[in-house]
């Protein structure tokens, strides 16, 4: 098991951290028909907004309370009622969620309080869905806010069985997946594939596969999003076979979904290398009782193959990794799976998931402590965000991106990681940047003898031609 | 920062906004505001104060939704690309730590980085839990005899124009006047030329558009001591009361500033742009007329002549692409009329300009150029966007980037004006990239391909006709 090194200095420096707070917009973003609303300052919108724009390159539905300088010190609940009435009136949308900011919790509004109010008052809205959720920024990060917004929804929008009638197992071919923010668009479809392989019918909580995948509709413009998971597609889950977790940091939402609804789950760290994919095909061949698809044992065998094309140059590599806890065990676990090693791991909180990595320890910081740890340990290869990109440049190594946010390169956000065609594909790209290192080059020697005229001792133009001795 | 600062730095008495019911920015409504807080505005105008460590004093959100994501470039340190927050947790927030861990987190900051100066922003946890960053930075400059300045500017006192307005009262209380500017070295010296000192107020050095301007201001003897702020140093802003005449670039947010050091220095100052050629020249000679120095004037005068002969021929190709195509511009405050300048300068013909930021003076502009009945859009939002792209025939949108992709998405060519685009406009070299991207735009295969049907849709369509 890790130890986990604290952090340890006052100021944060290069962060490795992403908001709670902008972590819960991103679960309400892949519902379909949906909106959040920060309840915060406006800045709070305006830079999760922009945060979010540059890495999907997709417009992006974001409100705000707007608290100012009275809301602030007066109470701002009424800020909250009055946000989800213009939302309500002006765009009718199928959800509205309220994450909290570190400003509006420190000033200890109550959003519950305010939620009841605004149904109070603007009855001819109950049909809306509001979900508040607690999610100041002093706390947790990206991955810890998705987590707990989607555990509020699975609250609010989940009923319970014996209310909703329902009972695990009524639609037979139906799967609940609950996914973490690791997984990108693309990693969900991914998903999605192998799931319907086996006949079954997934509904992905949330699907930001449906909402930010980057497509063009034939509307040109929505004030909500455009796809996602159907809200009204929480009122049946309990009738589910059985639910599929990918993720630790969903562990929460999961005993709440299994508490309101008695599917049973199975919970995955993540999806990345021969083993977890393994694991979780052979889940899903026991709940759908179906074989394994040809097109998947395919696949498998396309892995294996790259894992012995690539052992030779992933073998022994020495990575750097900077992300979210479920990413980085993720990350980690597959590059062990093909001898590679992670000797530098930096998260930017802890999370019990961290006790699975394949390393030594997990400092818990930012990117000056990876960094700085990366220089000591001689890393060759650094995988992070977009931000990495300095400190690569600094260390002088090359950078892989991953993770939240991805603004300086196109289609960050599609990438597929996950399953065996994401795998080899990840593999290949790792082995691929190593190749570039040219490890194992044997400097040339210059012989202090040597008659080579570029080495510079030699004047080809002035050398006299010498009497050929004759063979005899 | 107190209610009643605020309402100070809210009237501006040299902004003609400030006699309007609007002045000091209407109250945001929730649930239908767009725009930055406070933070991000003071943010936006020092950031690019290259060799200073900029700490943000907050949880995490504040920084770390923002660091390194603008387009400002510096020629040297790239210090201010390190993003540093105080990053608060609970136990900070409740246990009152906050003023410690920014005491000791500006130590840090200058033990690693010896930075030339540590700015401090205050954000919305740490202003209302009350921490005295005043006197943070101030106990901070004393033990590490290192410039600290305070910038509390925490979000919720209100727009992004407020928080530009609080970041250049920051530099001319603590900053400005501190140092005298530096001589002049020999090897600068050339015969019969007068070297002036300037300085700019509002220029952001956007994608190093800067640069376009400089070599004309090098070659007629006019010593930019410093630009606000962008590719400044730390020394050079301490210099600023020194110039003899401030260009405020492009943006009314820091009109505070040229109005305080003209009260402070007597300094005049004028509002010039540097987007489109006539605007270019008119920002020059506006420079040696209040210099008054007629050698200078006359070399300027040359020097224009020189230059607008060289990128009119440059141009000449651009201007056949781009006559009379359609323009919607939707962007804030001085914008809306110096690239409109720019735009007609190419031949294109600007349909409506967006007018939530301008003020009074800015529409009287639009006006003389566009005419009395200038269509004037007070209300951006993006369904109305679009729909005037529409109804008026627009060939191209230019506006922020935060409303590219809703354009991309209804299939309609755009340009980013903003702080966060890749490319520079300015100056006289600035207009063959600004007509470069708006051709590569609007004469791109991409549209109609995208706004053809797939093939089997439109023998589905004819099948169904037939």
């Amino acid at each position: 098991m890790p130890s986990i090194i604290k952090r340890n200095k006052a100021l944060s420096v290069s962060p490795l951290k992403s908001s709670q707070t902008i972590g819960a917009a991103l679960a309400f973003l892949g519902f379909r028909q949906a909106i959040p609303m920060l309840h915060g300052s406006q800045g709070c919108s305006a830079f999760g907004k922009v945060f979010f724009v540059r890495h999907f390159r997709e417009p992006i539905p974001l409100q705000t309370t707007a608290m100012d300088q009275v809301t602030t010190i007066m109470g701002s609940e009424n800020s909250v009622v009055e946000g989800l009435k213009t939302i309500a009136q002006k765009n009718s949308p199928a959800l509205i969620g309220v994450p909290s900011t570190g400003l509006s919790e420190t000033q200890g509004s109550d959003v519950d309080m305010a939620v009841r109010e605004f149904r109070q008052k603007y009855p001819e809205f109950n049909a809306i869905p509001v979900v508040a959720v607690s999610t100041p920024d002093y706390n947790g990060c990206l991955e810890t806010g998705f987590a707990k917004a989607v555990d509020a929804m699975i609250k609010v929008l989940v009923p319970e069985a014996h209310a909703a009638n329902t009972q695990p197992g009524t639609q037979e071919k139906q799967v609940n997946v609950l996914v973490n923010p690791s997984l990108t668009p693309g990693d969900l479809e991914e998903l999605t594939e192998m799931i319907e392989a086996f006949d079954l019918h997934p509904v992905v909580i949330p699907n930001l596969s449906d909402s930010l995948d980057g497509h063009l509709d034939e509307k040109d413009f929505s004030p909500l999003t455009t796809g996602g998971t159907e809200v009204s597609s929480l009122l049946t889950v309990g009738n589910a076979t059985a639910t599929l977790v990918i993720g630790a940091s969903l562990n929460t939402a999961a005993d709440s979904l299994f508490k309101q609804t008695g599917v049973s789950d199975y919970r995955f760290n993540h999806l990345m290398g021969l083993e977890a994919i393994d694991h979780f095909i052979h889940t899903l061949h026991q709940i759908s009782g179906k074989a394994v698809p040809q097109k998947l044992e395919r696949q498998r065998a396309q892995l294996q193959d790259a894992m012995l094309d690539g052992h030779f140059m992933l073998g022994m590599a020495r990575i750097a990794i900077a992300a979210d806890a479920d990413l980085l065990v993720a990350l980690s676990q597959m590059l062990a799976g093909v001898g590679a090693e992670t000797v530098v791991a930096v998260a930017p909180v802890n999370a019990p998931v961290l006790q699975d990595m394949p390393v030594d320890a997990v400092k818990i910081g930012d990117l000056e402590d990876l960094e700085q740890m990366a220089t000591v340990a001689g890393a060759e290869v650094l995988i992070t965000n977009s931000h990495g990109v300095e400190s690569a440049e600094r260390l002088g190594i090359p950078l892989l991106r991953a993770g939240f946010p991805q603004y300086d390169v196109l289609g960050g956000y599609q990438k597929t990681w996950i399953g065996y065609r994401g795998t080899r594909q990840t593999l290949f790209d790792v082995a691929n940047i190593l190749l570039t290192l040219e490890k194992g080059e044997i400097a040339p020697y210059h012989s202090v003898y040597a008659q080579k005229p570029e080495y510079g001792g030699v004047d080809a133009s002035t050398q006299t031609p010498a009497t050929r001795v004759q063979p005899h | 920062m107190k209610q009643k600062d605020i309402a100070a730095l809210l009237d501006e008495p040299a902004c003609s906004h400030n006699q309007k019911a609007k002045s000091g920015c209407a109250k945001p409504k929730p649930g239908a505001t767009a725009g930055g807080c406070a933070f991000d505005g003071a943010q936006i105008a020092l950031l690019p104060i290259a060799d200073v460590a900029h700490i943000v004093h907050g949880s995490i959100a504040c920084a770390g939704s923002s660091w390194d994501n603008r387009g400002t470039r510096s020629s040297g340190s790239r210090l201010f690309r390190v993003g540093m927050t105080t990053d608060l947790t609970e136990q900070d927030v409740i246990m009152g730590r906050g003023e410690k861990r920014l005491f000791h987190s500006i130590k840090q900051a200058v033990e690693t980085y010896q930075p030339a100066a540590v700015f401090v922003y205050n954000t919305c946890v740490p202003a209302l839990v009350g921490d005295d960053i005043e006197a943070v930075c101030k106990a901070a400059a004393e033990r590490w005899n290192t410039p600290v300045v305070p910038v509390d500017a925490a979000g919720f006192y209100g727009t992004k124009n407020l928080g530009n307005r609080i970041a250049g009262e920051s530099m001319v209380k603590y900053v400005c006047g501190t140092r005298e500017p530096d001589q002049l070295p020999e090897s600068t010296m050339r015969e019969g030329i007068k070297v002036h000192d300037v300085a700019m107020i509002g220029e952001y050095n956007i994608a190093g558009e800067l640069w376009h301007v400089l070599p004309l201001l090098d070659e007629l003897g006019l010593r930019v001591l410093c630009t606000l702020s962008g590719d400044a140093r730390f020394r050079e802003v301490q210099t600023m009361h020194r110039s003899e005449v401030n260009m405020m670039v492009c943006s009314k947010a820091m009109i505070n500033v040229a109005r305080k050091l003209q009260e402070a220095f007597e300094t005049p100052w004028f509002e010039g742009s540097f987007y489109g050629v006539g605007d270019v020249s008119r920002a020059l000679r506006d420079f040696a007329k209040a210099i008054d120095d007629p050698d200078l004037i006359q070399r300027t005068e040359a020097l224009i002549t020189r230059e607008e002969a060289k990128i009119n021929e440059k141009l000449a190709p651009w201007r056949e692409k781009l006559r009379g195509k359609r323009v919607l511009l939707y962007t804030g405050g001085v914008k809306s009329w110096s690239v409109i300048a720019a735009l007609q300068d190419l031949g294109m013909d600007v349909v409506a300009t967006g007018t939530k930021k301008s003020t009074e003076e800015d529409k009287a502009r639009i006006r003389a150029l566009m005419g009395e009945d200038a269509m004037m859009l007070e209300d951006g939002n993006p369904r109305k966007l679009i729909d005037m792209v529409r109804e008026k025939n627009v060939d191209v949108l230019i506006a922020g980037g935060r409303n590219m992709y809703t354009a991309l998405k209804a299939r309609i060519p755009f340009l980013d004006i903003n702080q966060e685009r890749d490319f520079g406009y300015a100056g006289y070299e600035g207009m063959v990239e600004l007509a470069r991207q708006l051709t590569l735009t609007i004469d791109s295969p991409v549209w109609s391909a995208v706004r053809q049907p797939a093939p089997w849709q439109v023998s589905k369509q004819a099948s169904i006709a037939a």
